[in-house]
């Protein structure tokens, strides 16, 4: 039986489970200690757990997936990113990403929840019933989530670049991966969001092509831009032509322009009301 | 009153300098515990040899049985005791334990922190044990020791970072490649530390090794002995593009890699890194390559500097560790003392082998 909480309470347990991840993380590299990669993915996974049922009940309450508004489409986000380091955090066994982990699950969670305006409106019928439409959209902030992951990545290869490059090995620097490792990881994460996002478009562009006029231009730019930028950096970086700590910016750049776009996006739908009541799940 | 008691006596790195150990040294320790578990009020003995430090564990019957171990010892040796003594460590009691303890540490070691010793002392139990020297109190000081030593290894920095330039170098190539295994090393030079660092690399995983020199015949008894390939000198710059690392340890007055030749190497893998060790003076590696994309250059004073920044890491925490064993031999001394007042009652002189299954299932 799980506790009478409503969404935002299960969001906001899963967001301090995040935060206790990153507490754990700072104090190990404060005293210079390796990061305790097995409590701080703990803390991840109960967190995640939690943010999936506050997500669910979320769900639940609205008829589809939570992506009626900037809220919502940032806990899906982190939601997408966390669920991708579970996976990508063991077959590396970082426990470095899993602290930048949870200070981007944190800093997301907390971020939307903090600010009440994200949260006052939603949109309704956004997906018209189509569940195409609505694999469309998880598809595509699923995909933002892995560019989140990509984006936390390339930070991490950003220091370690810097840490060479300055020859300042010490200290936490002497706990990040290799840059050889991280570039691995970056190419292949670059690869799956681009994959994923691909996806998410090709679906989209069915019920477009349909319904051309109900087709919003900005959001349209808006996400083709992040895809073809998505694009143009796997094709640089596979022809050699963005390397190293090129690439690494780009990936960032790329996160930036994903979460830019996502205001497009919201902006696209039109039906506002407020959102639901805060119910439990029973 | 006097009764059992634990004690350590030898001769280590800290008072007794290089000339001094080389005439401690044991041929054979197996020969000498033999003998010393003889001697009487012996109960339990374990020898510790190694280039730094030979050191008696012991229980005796009281605390003569110490000063009976260093006269065999010295008369075995021919040493004169009353230079022994001057150089001589003997400790007993809790003092013994805790300093068994900072040994399998490595706190005591000339390299502190250093991971060869805690090896060193498992086989000095290990054929003290098989050869049924320890009883009850060495058995269990032995396995807290090596417990105490993995704690403070994994709970502290005192083993954190390399102390040595080649070590320093492999580490930094695991920093850049991850697995050394695939990568591929090119030692430019035959010299000394060229050839240790490269021994360094294959240590640590790296199997493709190619060795070149500007006297090939020196090359290739160098590569032989690292079971490395050879690159004729002049061909370095178009094999350039092969090789991951690049140790550079010529004599060579001027660079021997320049840094366009570098740059031409790296646009045929620009995606790969390149990590080019400098050990020369003069310097082998033109400076301006550390500018380029994917190229990380370090040289000898790099590379010692970071050496140094390890070692004195590691001593700031040895007050740290100090605490943690004390505490911890605190609470083994505790429990071992009690034995020694119980296991009075056995006549002195009886020797220590067998000591026995009681003991055994008595310990402390």
């Amino acid at each position: 039986m799980l506790p009478d909480l409503s969404d935002r309470q299960w969001l906001w347990c899963a967001a301090g489970l995040y935060a206790v991840g990153l507490l754990l993380g700072t104090i190990s590299l404060v005293r210079g200690q390796r990061t305790s990669g097995v409590l701080i993915y703990c803390a991840i996974f109960v967190g995640y757990v939690l943010q999936f049922i506050g997500l669910g009940v979320r769900g639940r309450a609205t008829g589809g997936c939570p992506l009626g508004n900037q809220f919502e489409i940032f806990q899906f986000t982190a939601w997408s990113a966390i669920t991708l380091y579970l996976v990508v955090g063991v077959t590396f066994r970082s426990s470095v990403l899993g602290f930048f982990t949870s200070c981007l699950g944190a800093a997301l969670t907390a971020v939307s929840l903090s600010i009440p305006a994200w949260d006052a409106v939603r949109r309704t019928h956004i997906f018209g019933g189509n569940p195409w439409i609505e694999l469309h959209a998880a598809l595509a902030i699923f995909s933002y989530g892995v560019f989140g992951l990509l984006a936390l990545t390339s930070g991490l290869f950003l220091l370690r670049h810097f840490s060479l490059k300055s020859k300042r090995l010490g200290g936490w620097f002497s706990f990040l991966p290799s840059i050889l490792d991280l570039d691995h990881i970056e190419m292949r994460l670059l690869t799956a969001g681009f994959g994923l996002l691909t996806l998410a478009l090709a679906f989209g562009s069915v019920y477009w092509t349909r319904d051309l006029a109900s087709v919003d231009h900005a959001k349209l730019a808006a996400t083709a831009a992040v895809w073809a930028g998505a694009a143009a950096a796997l094709l640089l970086r596979s022809f050699g032509r963005l390397l190293a700590r090129r690439f690494a910016w780009a990936c960032l750049a790329l996160f930036a322009a994903a979460l830019l776009s996502l205001a497009a996006v919201d902006e696209s739908r039109h039906p506002v009301v407020s959102p639901p009541q805060e119910r439990a799940l029973r | 009153m006097s009764g059992p008691c634990l004690f350590v006596i030898g001769a280590t790195h800290q008072n007794a300098p290089l000339e001094v150990r080389e005439r401690l040294a044991l041929a054979s320790e197996g020969a000498i515990r033999d003998e010393l578990v003889m001697v009487a009020g012996i109960r339990e003995l374990a020898v510790l040899s190694t280039c730094n430090r030979v050191e008696f564990y012991g229980v005796g019957s009281d605390e003569t049985a110490a000063d009976s171990v260093q006269a065999a010892y010295c008369a075995m040796q021919g040493f004169d005791p009353a230079e022994f003594e001057r150089i001589r460590i003997r400790l007993t009691g809790r003092e013994a334990a805790l300093h068994l303890f900072e040994v399998a540490s490595g706190l005591d070691s000339q390299l502190v922190g250093e991971n060869e010793i805690f090896g060193q002392v498992k086989e000095a139990y290990a054929a003290a044990h098989a050869c049924g020297s320890t009883g009850a109190v060495l058995n269990r000081l032995f396995q807290k020791a090596f417990q105490a030593a993995k704690h403070v290894r994994t709970s502290t920095g005192i083993s954190s970072g390399r102390v040595s330039v080649a070590n320093v170098a492999v580490d930094l190539a695991a920093s850049i490649f991850g697995s050394l295994a695939e990568s591929k090393v090119l030692v430019l030079g035959t010299g000394e530390i060229g050839e240790g660092t490269a021994r360094a690399f294959r240590s640590r995983g790296a199997e493709d090794l190619a060795v070149s020199g500007r006297r090939p015949e020196r090359a290739a008894q160098v590569a032989s002995s690292l079971g490395a390939g050879t690159v004729p000198f002049e061909e370095r710059d178009a094999s350039l593009a092969r090789y991951d690392i690049v140790v550079c340890s010529t004599a060579a007055p001027s660079a021997v890699l320049s840094a366009a030749a570098i740059a031409a190497a790296m646009k045929r893998r620009p995606a790969r890194p390149l990590l080019l060790i400098d050990l020369a003076l003069p310097r082998d590696v033109e400076s301006a390559a550390a500018d380029l994309q994917n190229v990380f250059l370090y040289n000898l004073d790099d590379l010692a500097r970071i050496a140094e920044k390890n070692r004195l890491a590691r001593e700031a925490e040895i007050v740290r560790c100090r605490s943690i064993l004390s505490q911890r031999a605190d609470g083994l001394w505790g429990h071992v003392q009690q034995y020694l007042d119980l296991a009075r009652g056995p006549a002195p002189g009886s020797p220590a082998r067998n000591p026995g299954a009681a003991g055994q299932a008595a310990a402390p």
